[in-house]
């Protein structure tokens, strides 16, 4: 027996909208029979990883804490994917825009600078986080360099200046030698929604760059442009539509939303530099796009519901054991699943018995 | 043994997983699929190896377990890539993503292990040569099987029909399948022959290079491989060359390290990601474009009937 794949004549609008939804299905079910196979229960850990923080008002408030990056970045990653540029070092943009704008927090610490450091230290984020997703941009515009490769080069050399500025010329000079700058000043600190809560205003500045986003694709030149180009990059050439001024935009858009991203968890959330400031949101935000379809409402939903896994992979470990890896390999799961279903909703697979009917 | 031959010989020991995997990867590669799952192929490798080498006390063992590792994660990006013509970016980066997890659950029993150094394969008389003895005729199997494996790749692709075969799939998936040629079989092998390489790189790492495992050991390793393949133009002499190159570039990092000149060592580590920029940047302003790529690398393959 062997299997053949047709293209469907017609694409069924109600299986677009199902894929991701089974997909998600599909990947819990793999990860609970992983979970069986290590010997433990999947009923405890569905428990443990869905239901208790569906449950708990302070996992609720953590989930959106958790979403605010995960959104910021894959609205920003809807832009290159959807022009069908690889942008695949969100990460690195969102740790230069989080060290840029440190920058500015650390300058002005401990002085009265007033109201407009906070504004600064973001614009600096964003602008962190742009010029560098623009590098990758910029060496396949200028020379032809492959993007997949640079930005994910770009990741680890990231890591690698944050790494250095907090064990060397930032680090806390009273902070007992740990790699860690000083805390951030109030008039540094992005505040809480809600007195004594947990949500910061990074989660807004999600919210709007999904509205903004939303009337961009839908309703502007360049986001039909960038649908077209993306579709049918034949069509846009002719159409006359530069495709380098358009790579450089989506870069610049990705990479200052993905500062934007860092900068808010560092100002909002860690309240301080250190070696570590993301738990792989800028890989995470990969799946969250193409979880959401690439469309913004849709990315805000997935965002919600990855976060999900995030919190209930923290609690899994505390819980019941369960490595932290997982989450990450659920997650490499959910994107595999979520690819295959987008391409079995434009594919049919037929079993052909050999020797039947061609 | 002087400090140069010292250094010389770990030049070897750096460049060898990234020979392997380049290696399987340019095959993948000249076939049509972009395999960006090489990372989380090569962790894989790297922790069931070294689990399987632990618990059966045996290097064989735990090369074997490996190349299977490697191999399994290969077939899973094969029946997604291949079976649903999914897009070969995004699920290469999945399997990345989950292979990188799932070795991290494999390994976290075997943290703190050692294994023993595998024994070189030392050929009698040659090996006591001065200077150029032990870097010639004193290495483990590996290394002399990473040499074998670019002369054969070469050959099945370069004098092959089957690797003529492989190639023109490669470069035009619609003519060959319009010829009767079979473009998924083939290229389901392929992936497999890469995912088997990229576990033996992993297999190297863990049993050879470091002799433990720890989580993120691959250091982004297969991505490295994936653009010395580029840098090689799609050819298994250059895969060496550049290889070679690459392990010397890091291994002369961290002697420089060791030295300690004054420069963080923040930014000698960055060294390889930064040489790999340079690489693909320099290859490009020579060429105007990466050339020798192969026609239908990364398009998914639908027959139109």
């Amino acid at each position: 027996m062997r299997f053949e794949l047709t293209p469907r004549a017609s694409i069924s609008a109600l299986w677009r909208a199902l894929a991701p939804v089974l997909a998600f299905i599909t990947a819990f079910l793999i990860a609970g029979l992983v979970i069986w196979l290590m010997g433990r229960s999947p009923l405890a850990a569905f428990q443990v990883y869905v239901t208790q923080p569906l449950s708990d008002p302070w996992a609720l408030q953590e989930i959106l804490v958790k979403a605010t990056p995960l959104a910021l970045i894959a609205i920003g990653l809807s832009y290159c994917f959807r022009a069908n540029l690889w942008n695949i070092g969100a990460e690195g943009q969102y740790v230069v825009g989080a060290v840029l704008g440190s920058w500015i927090a650390l300058r002005t610490h401990g002085t009265d600078a007033g109201l407009w450091v906070l504004p600064a230290i973001l614009l600096a984020g964003i602008i962190g986080g742009a010029l560098y997703g623009l590098i990758p941009a910029f060496l396949k515009t200028r020379f032809g360099v492959n993007e997949i490769l640079t930005s994910l080069m770009l990741v680890y050399i990231a890591q690698l200046i944050l790494d250095y500025l907090v064990r060397g010329p930032w680090r806390d000079p009273k902070g007992f030698n740990f790699p860690q700058s000083v805390t951030f000043d109030p008039a540094a600190t992005l505040p809480p929604i809600f007195e004594a809560g947990r949500v910061h205003y990074g989660f807004v500045f999600a919210l709007i760059a999904v509205l903004v986003t939303a009337v961009i694709l839908g309703r502007t030149l360049f986001g039909y442009r960038l649908r077209l180009s993306g579709d049918a990059p034949r069509a846009a050439r002719f159409a006359g539509f530069n495709s380098k001024t358009t790579t450089l935009a989506v870069f610049g858009i990705s990479g200052g939303l993905a500062g934007l991203a860092g900068m808010s968890e560092v100002t909002g959330q860690i309240g301080q530099l250190q070696p570590s400031i993301s738990p792989g949101y800028g890989f995470t935000a990969i799946t969250v796009a193409f979880l959401g379809r690439l469309n913004p409402i849709g990315i805000l939903v997935a965002a919600l519901v990855v976060s999900l896994t995030f919190i209930g992979g923290e609690s899994a470990q505390i819980m019941l054991k369960l490595p932290l890896d997982l989450t990450q390999a659920f997650q490499g799961i959910l994107l595999l699943c979520v690819l295959s279903a987008d391409a079995l909703v434009s594919n049919r697979i037929r079993f052909v018995v050999r020797g039947g009917a061609k | 043994m002087t400090t140069f031959e010292a250094i010389l010989l770990t030049i070897v020991t750096a460049s060898t997983p990234l020979l392997i995997a380049s290696l399987g990867e340019l095959v993948a590669e000249r076939s049509g699929v972009l395999n960006l799952g090489l990372e989380g192929m090569m962790a894989m490798g790297a922790s069931c190896s070294f689990a399987a080498a632990v618990t059966f006390d045996s290097t064989l063992m735990g090369v074997g377990a490996g190349i299977l590792a490697g191999g399994f994660m290969a077939a899973l990006f094969a029946v997604v890539v291949l079976g649903f013509a999914a897009n070969q970016v995004g699920s290469g980066l999945a399997v990345t993503i989950f292979g990188l997890g799932l070795s991290g659950l494999i390994g976290a029993p075997f943290v703190g292990a050692r294994r023993d150094p595998v024994a070189p394969l030392n050929i009698p008389g040659l090996v006591d040569i001065p200077f150029i003895g032990r870097l010639f005729f004193g290495q483990d199997l590996f290394v002399y099987g990473s040499i074998a494996l670019t002369v054969a790749v070469g050959l099945y692709l370069g004098r092959a029909r089957a690797g003529l075969v492989l190639r023109s799939i490669g470069e035009n998936h619609a003519s060959a399948h319009a010829l009767g040629l079979p473009v998924l079989r083939t290229r389901f092998l392929a992936i497999l022959f890469g995912g088997a390489c990229a576990g033996l790189a992993g297999a190297y790492l863990s049993l050879v290079y470091t002799r433990f495992w720890s989580p993120g050991m691959t250091a982004g390793r297969g991505w490295i491989a994936l653009a010395l393949v580029v840098f090689a133009a799609w050819r298994p002499r250059w895969v060496l060359i550049g290889a070679y190159i690459f392990g010397a570039a890091t291994v002369l990092q961290l002697h420089a390290q060791a030295a300690q000149f004054g420069v963080p060592s923040q930014l000698l580590s960055a060294v390889p990601y930064l040489a790999t920029i340079l690489a693909l940047l320099l290859l490009s302003l020579r060429h105007g474009r990466a050339i020798g790529t192969p026609g239908s690398l990364g398009v998914p393959f639908v027959p139109d009937r």
